[in-house]
């Protein structure tokens, strides 16, 4: 095995450690009872914004791109999980309530896909950076668009109204407008936040070291020195775009089925900045780091519930600071310096080549 | 297509459409065949009636004053500019409203004057993406670790690493490619253009940069990789020493237009190009 190699399968081994231990760490805690109530509440959460900034890294990070509507996507599968969580439940009775996330989640993930498929169609053939003018509508638009549609079961029929609320007497609504889904019923868990955590690590490193991984990075780096390679832009760009619309939708679709509510301004402009922060304050490129980063920052607001008011502004001042800290060659050779004992460890003690 | 394939009488200026092809390669189908080209950029004639047929193993060198237009041709060849007039065939294919990616798959690959590497990645990944349309398997396999990827990936790692030791790379698979030294980015350049098999490689000034001793060691390296692997090579060079020691058909560019093809003594002796060349470098260098 290559140095190369070796690295990236710690890096890989050492990402899905962090994960798993802390699953086991928590599932222990409930199980004799000494997790708070706060922190229990937020694991899902965690679990949804851990899948939503790592497949925001692979768009940014990874293909170099710039999306600021990612929430839109969770948006998307959000509604989509409880529309169909609330069919399967009203009108045919589907108890079963694991297969029931299940098959909500895997619709969620559809839905967003095809959202991130007519987004990206047009968009990504272009050069330059009309995928954050673009994603960022998309954000705002399906808000939008969420708020004045009614969707609801009458019997076993699906009733559908666009603009104004249109439904027979009887009819039970899934979403109702600017209300939202209401009466979802949580039917999310732990444990499949913490597959589909396991799911979307295993899909983007698995990909990123692949041979449509490397075309992804080399389009990102040099674009014409890709294509003149033979490897076509487009199709990789909406590969690494729709994986992560997907990704988010389920984690969407989760985040929705925790809730007895959702509503459309869950999932604004602000919402896709916070993952974007995630994605930065981890590390472009960095999984673990995204991994982490949100985490922590999805903990933290709760145990700082005093400084609640303050948190985007101190998200603000902090992305500025990392920004400063990350591109500051002065500042990175010193901390490369404080991390060279760590690195060390991980190379076996081998140094760095060239 | 361009008229009659016989050796130019050189001294005629500016040269009409003659082809540089050595007699062994007139039977067949020559790698490149560009008529008439020419590009204009915002009233700037770039690049104008350029006539050029290059054959099966041939290496050609397109030289001239800074901004006479060599870069452009190249740019023309591989699609990156769609030229204003004029026809490019890639092996007899017309590759007329082709983008980039459409006229590699027909054998065409380049290096960048100023080096285009995808530089956050390794050297091995950066020959894997030259080996990106031979080595095939989808993203799902990928993703699930089929053994279909398994296979690929070895034979990707074997393919890279004998790409490399062309250039006695191997020992550099694992640095990242951004960090090499320029003389070891430019022949990186190299051996990822060649990773994707073409029939005809075009070098943009692959000695800029490089001494004396890097230089005379990449001329035997293109004549070694055109032997081993029997393509077309087509160089832009500044270094007259390269050009005249391993071209056996040279172009002169001047002002975006052909002023003398030939072979290198024929150049070297006409007045034409050493007025508004070689001279001046000569000059220059004084
Ligand atoms: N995309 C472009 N837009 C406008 N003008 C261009 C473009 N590309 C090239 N040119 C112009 O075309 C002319 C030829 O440029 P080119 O780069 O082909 O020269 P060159 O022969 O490669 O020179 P050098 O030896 O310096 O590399 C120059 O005047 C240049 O400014
Ligand atoms: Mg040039």
């Amino acid at each position: 095995m290559t140095k190369a190699k070796r690295k990236r399968l710690i890096y890989n081994i050492v990402t899905f450690a962090v994960v798993i231990g802390a699953y086991i760490i928590m599932q222990t805690m409930i199980a004799n009872g000494s997790i708070t109530r706060a922190l229990k509440g937020q694991l899902i959460p965690i679990c949804c914004w851990i899948v939503m900034a790592v497949s925001l890294n692979l768009v940014i990070g990874i293909s170099g791109e710039l999306s600021l509507g990612h929430a839109g996507f969770m948006s998307v599968g959000a509604f989509t999980g409880a529309v169909v969580s609330g069919y399967l439940l009203h009108a045919l009775g589907m108890e079963n309530e694991g297969l029931r996330l299940f098959i909500s989640v895997t619709a969620g993930g559809i839905t967003a896909g095809i959202a991130g498929v007519i987004i990206g169609v047009p968009v990504l053939r272009l050069r330059g950076d009309y995928l954050a003018i673009v994603t960022l509508a998309f954000g705002e638009i399906i808000r939008n668009i969420v708020n004045v549609t009614y969707i609801g079961v009458n019997g076993s029929d699906l009733i559908f109204s666009f603009l104004n609320k249109n439904a027979p007497e009887g009819t039970r609504m899934l979403v109702d407008g600017a209300s939202g889904a209401v009466k979802v019923g949580k039917i999310s868990t732990f444990t499949a936040g913490f597959i589909l955590v396991m799911i979307t690590l295993v899909v983007v490193l698995n990909l990123v070291n692949s041979r449509s991984g490397r075309a992804i990075k080399a389009i990102r780096d040099n674009r014409i020195a890709a294509e003149s390679m033979g490897v076509p832009v487009t199709k990789y760009k909406m590969m690494a775009f729709v994986t992560a619309a997907v990704l988010a939708g389920m984690a969407g679709a989760i985040y929705g089925l925790n809730s007895s509510t959702v509503v459309p301004g869950q999932f604004t402009f602000n919402q896709s900045i916070n993952v974007l922060v995630f994605v930065v304050l981890g590390g472009l490129g960095n999984v673990l780091g995204s991994v982490i980063s949100a985490t922590l920052l999805t903990v933290l607001p709760e145990v700082l519930r005093a400084f609640a008011d303050y948190r985007m502004l101190v998200y603000a001042v902090v992305l500025i600071l990392v920004m400063i800290f990350t591109n500051n060659p002065a500042i990175r050779a010193l901390t490369d310096r404080m991390l060279a004992p760590v690195k060390r460890l991980f190379t076996g003690g081998k140094e760095e080549a060239a | 297509m361009t008229g009659q394939k016989r050796r130019s009488d050189t001294i005629m200026v500016p040269v009409p459409s003659y082809a540089i092809v050595p007699e062994r390669d007139l039977g067949s189908q020559p790698v490149l065949e560009a008529s008439h080209l020419g590009i204009e950029f915002g009233g700037l004639k770039a690049v104008e009636d350029f006539n050029m047929i290059i054959g099966r193993t041939e290496i050609a060198g397109l030289i001239g004053p800074n901004g006479a237009g060599k870069t452009t041709v190249f740019n023309l060849l591989t699609k990156v500019y769609e030229p204003t007039t004029g026809t490019v065939l890639i092996n007899g294919k017309d590759t007329h409203g082709m983008n980039i990616v459409q006229a590699s798959r027909l054998g065409i690959a380049r290096t960048f004057q100023n080096i285009r590497l995808f530089g956050n990645m390794s050297v091995e990944d950066n020959v894997a993406i030259g080996l990106h349309n031979q080595i095939r398997y989808n993203m799902v396999e990928g993703i699930l670790r089929l053994p279909r990827y398994w296979g690929a990936e070895r034979r990707l790692h074997r393919e890279a690493l004998e790409l490399l030791s062309i250039f006695d790379m191997q020992k550099l698979a694992d640095v990242r490619a951004g960090s090499l030294p320029y003389g070891a980015q430019r022949r990186l350049e190299i051996v990822r253009a060649l990773a994707t098999n073409p029939s005809l490689l075009l070098l943009d000034e692959p000695a800029a940069g490089m001494n004396p001793h890097e230089t005379e060691e990449l001329m035997d390296n293109i004549i070694k990789i055109r032997d081993q692997f029997q393509i077309a090579i087509m160089l832009i060079e500044h270094d007259m020493n390269l050009v005249m020691g391993i071209c056996e058909g040279i172009c002169v560019l001047n002002y975006g237009r052909i002023i003398a093809k030939g072979t290198a003594e024929e150049i070297q002796n006409n007045p034409v190009v050493v007025e508004a060349y070689l001279g001046k470098r000569k000059e220059e260098a004084r």
